[in-house]
């Protein structure tokens, strides 16, 4: 295929008038970049379907006003506002201070015990109401997608960038409660950087498989609340790693966020070294997770026009 | 020879419809295979339609083609196919350059947020860079008439700048295939002029644009190439009028365009049955219910006077379905005296129907034996439609508020100093 010549060939035509021959046939779009393909085929497609990665580029922008349309919806009309996302984690944290660190007397790795979960429950707020969003997305953009082409990766994708912001202001709350506990960060405090970013692709991962699959099977929005319910459960955010037996620990490693909000909490509160091989499992598993949600993705993204 | 800007093979794309829920739940696949074989037993099929099948068509670049069909005809799922929007099931279609699809005006709107973040939203989704929305900002925000509330949510604006400010956003998409869904049918009448010059601009422009529209006026107007979808298939490409007349007979036939008025419960009290029946035709003779403002309404009366007084004349009152009568011709209209029928025939009115506006009109018809006595007269006997067309060559195309009648005059403009203002000074 040969990309086809911005200006006319033969000087002196006009490509309005005989528009006949495609060659001649400028480019109307200046901000088109080299990107646009010459010629698209529109075919059944089956099995597996290759990212389109130029388009993805190409599309760019789309991508940064549906984080920000997320993002300026969520606390529209809302009487507390933005201060929601310092909120949910912070009344989560006091009634497990209460609960948990209190009565039951759960161990805290030497750090006191609100610190501690809230530690925890800074990385988990931010998974768990991401893949909320994002697996509820694409139901939610039905309109869109049974109108209007465009990647439609980018919808559960932006509601996971949009929950970024959320992360950022609750941190604000953890830095506070490390001052008021006289815990200073180390230097380990800058891998929390590379930890988001691990996050954010578990994120991704699993609202992709969710967000697809919940177009055809609606039961996953039922679903999907006790499920995040069970996996804080099963997720060291509460407890310690090592109020867990040490033969059962490898579980946590298969839980695509154990070892990361472990190691995030590690990493925030330089409390202990962070476990290399648990986080490593988790990153593996989590990566699987996200390069099988966007095969998913992709094969059945053909059809959620139809089916939604 | 030169690249086609679309070309389609054996396109097609089957639903599933039927008994069977459009999306699946967990249950349903888990006993899916269950399922499928108490069908089988119970002999229910799972339904499938064919929306679209074996399409060939090709569209030269600069082409404007005008696509025709019922309800329900596949013309949407054409575009949506060509659109990317849903996959075919069979066949293929190559697309060369850009495409550019209106399906809906204000897709990706969000009432919450305000004009501002909308244009960008919307400008982004149709397939805008942010840049290029920026760029154009400034003229869609005018376009749109909406300057003083574009920090405000779009859920406080009036469905009109709604529209208004959506449709201004899509117009300004420049891309080299335009695919167009009905949407020019909103907004009052002065915006959709305005659309409408758009839609002009972008044909000028040697864009590709396809259209679908249900008005008949509207692709006569902008379409140089008509094609009509029946069930899926394409069943007539070519010059848009005759695709236009194509289409109102094929829609003609399910409608009754010729009605036998034995017994007539319109008929008037004390009348006896003279007219028999009447039929609306198209100047080839082939029915039809509606027709182009271009073109003539041909109505026949059929009539047998038997034994009775002979007639003198027949004539027609067309009344707007709202009951306001437009007028009336007969045939001592037509010709001087003496006024004599035939004891039994056919008189047929040739209507040129760009008298009317566009809208529905009831014929009441009626026979004579003399000027100002009747012999028979029946109400509402029959009705047509009439299609808006470019009947004043000027590409100003009359809706149905625009009056009961179509009013055609000259116009100039005279000097400052002279006509009524010189009685006046």
């Amino acid at each position: 295929m040969t990309r086809f010549d911005r200006r006319p060939r033969q000087a002196g035509r006009s490509h309005v008038d005989a528009p006949r021959e495609f060659p001649e046939y400028p480019r109307m779009n200046p901000d088109d970049d080299a990107s646009v393909p010459d010629e698209v085929v529109i075919r059944p497609r089956r099995g597996l379907v290759p990212l389109d990665v130029a388009e993805l580029v190409r599309y760019r922008d789309l991508l940064w006003f549906l984080v920000r349309r997320d993002i300026s919806l969520r606390y529209r009309q809302t009487m507390l506002g933005a201060a929601w996302a310092v909120l949910q984690p912070a009344l989560s944290m006091a009634l497990f201070a209460l609960v948990f660190g209190r009565l039951l007397g759960v161990p805290s790795d030497g750090v006191p015990y609100p610190v501690f979960v809230y530690a925890g429950l800074l990385p988990w707020t931010y998974f768990s109401t991401a893949l909320a969003a994002s697996g509820a997305s694409l139901v939610g953009s039905s309109s869109l997608v049974t109108k209007v082409y465009f990647p439609r990766l980018f919808i559960p994708l932006g509601a996971c960038f949009a929950g970024l912001l959320d992360l950022l202001v609750a941190a604000v709350l953890l830095a506070g409660l490390m001052a008021w506990y006289g815990i200073r960060p180390g230097p380990s405090a800058w891998l929390l950087l590379p930890l988001t970013a691990l996050l954010l692709a578990a994120a991704a991962g699993c609202g992709l498989w969710l967000s697809a699959l919940t177009v055809e099977y609606r039961d996953f929005r039922f679903v999907v609340p006790f499920l995040l319910q069970l996996w804080m459960f099963a997720t060291p955010v509460i407890y310690p790693v090592t109020v867990v037996p040490e033969r059962f620990r490898w579980i946590l490693a298969l839980n695509p966020v154990g070892g990361l909000i472990e190691a995030f909490r590690a990493a925030a509160l330089g409390s202990q070294a962070v476990s290399a091989g648990r986080l490593g499992a988790s990153a593996a598993v989590a990566a699987a997770i996200l390069i099988g949600g966007l095969y998913y993705f992709r094969r059945v993204e053909r059809s959620f026009a139809d089916v939604i | 020879m030169a690249r086609a800007a679309i070309e389609t093979t054996g396109l097609g794309k089957r639903y599933r419809i039927g008994a069977r829920s459009p999306y699946r739940t967990l249950r349903e696949t888990l006993s899916g295979a269950f399922a499928a074989a108490g069908r089988r037993r119970a002999g229910l099929e799972e339904t499938t339609l064919w929306a679209l099948r074996g399409v060939d068509f090709r569209v030269e670049p600069g082409e404007k083609v005008g696509i025709i069909g019922r309800n329900g005809a596949g013309k949407s799922t054409l575009l949506k196919v060509l659109a990317r929007i849903t996959d075919p099931t069979e066949g293929e279609a190559r697309v060369r350059g850009r495409v550019g699809s209106l399906l809906e005006v204000g897709t990706g709107f969000h009432p919450e947020l305000t004009g501002r973040e909308n244009v960008f939203l919307n400008g982004t989704i149709l397939g805008m860079r942010a840049a290029e929305v920026r760029r154009k900002f400034d003229e869609i925000v005018a376009f749109a008439e909406v300057e003083r509330f574009l920090d405000t949510p779009v859920k406080h604006y009036s469905s009109g700048m709604y529209v208004r400010l959506a449709f201004a956003v899509a117009a300004h998409l420049e891309t080299e295939i335009l695919l167009v869904d009905e949407v020019l049918a909103v907004g009052d009448a002065s915006f959709q002029k305005k659309c409408l010059g758009k839609m002009e601009e972008a044909g000028r422009q040697g864009r590709t644009v396809l259209l679908v529209s249900h008005n008949m006026g509207l692709i006569t107007s902008l379409a140089s190439r008509g094609v009509v979808i029946a069930a899926g298939r394409v069943v007539f490409d070519g010059d848009t009028g005759a695709a236009v007349r194509s289409y109102l007979s094929r829609v003609g036939a399910g409608v009754e365009t010729r009605v036998s008025l034995h017994g007539h419960p319109n008929r008037l009290p004390g009348m006896r049955t003279v007219i028999t029946g009447v039929a609306c035709l198209q100047d080839d003779g082939s029915p039809a219910a509606t027709f182009l403002q271009s073109d003539d309404v041909v109505l026949d009366l059929d009539y047998d006077a038997g034994d009775g007084l002979p007639l003198a004349g027949a004539g027609f009152i067309v009344y707007t379905t709202s009951g306001v009568r437009v007028g009336g011709f007969n045939t001592y209209m037509a010709g001087p005296p003496p006024h004599r029928l035939p004891g039994r025939g056919v008189v047929r009115f040739v209507i040129p129907a760009r008298q009317f506006t566009p809208g529905s009109y009831c014929v009441t018809v009626s026979v004579g034996s003399h000027p100002g006595t009747l012999e028979d007269k029946v109400e509402n006997a029959i009705g047509f439609e009439v299609s808006p067309a470019d009947i004043y060559g000027t590409g100003y195309l009359l809706t149905p508020g625009d009056g009961v009648c179509a009013i055609v005059a000259r116009a100039g403009v005279l000097p400052a100093a002279s006509g009524a203002a010189r009685e006046a000074s």
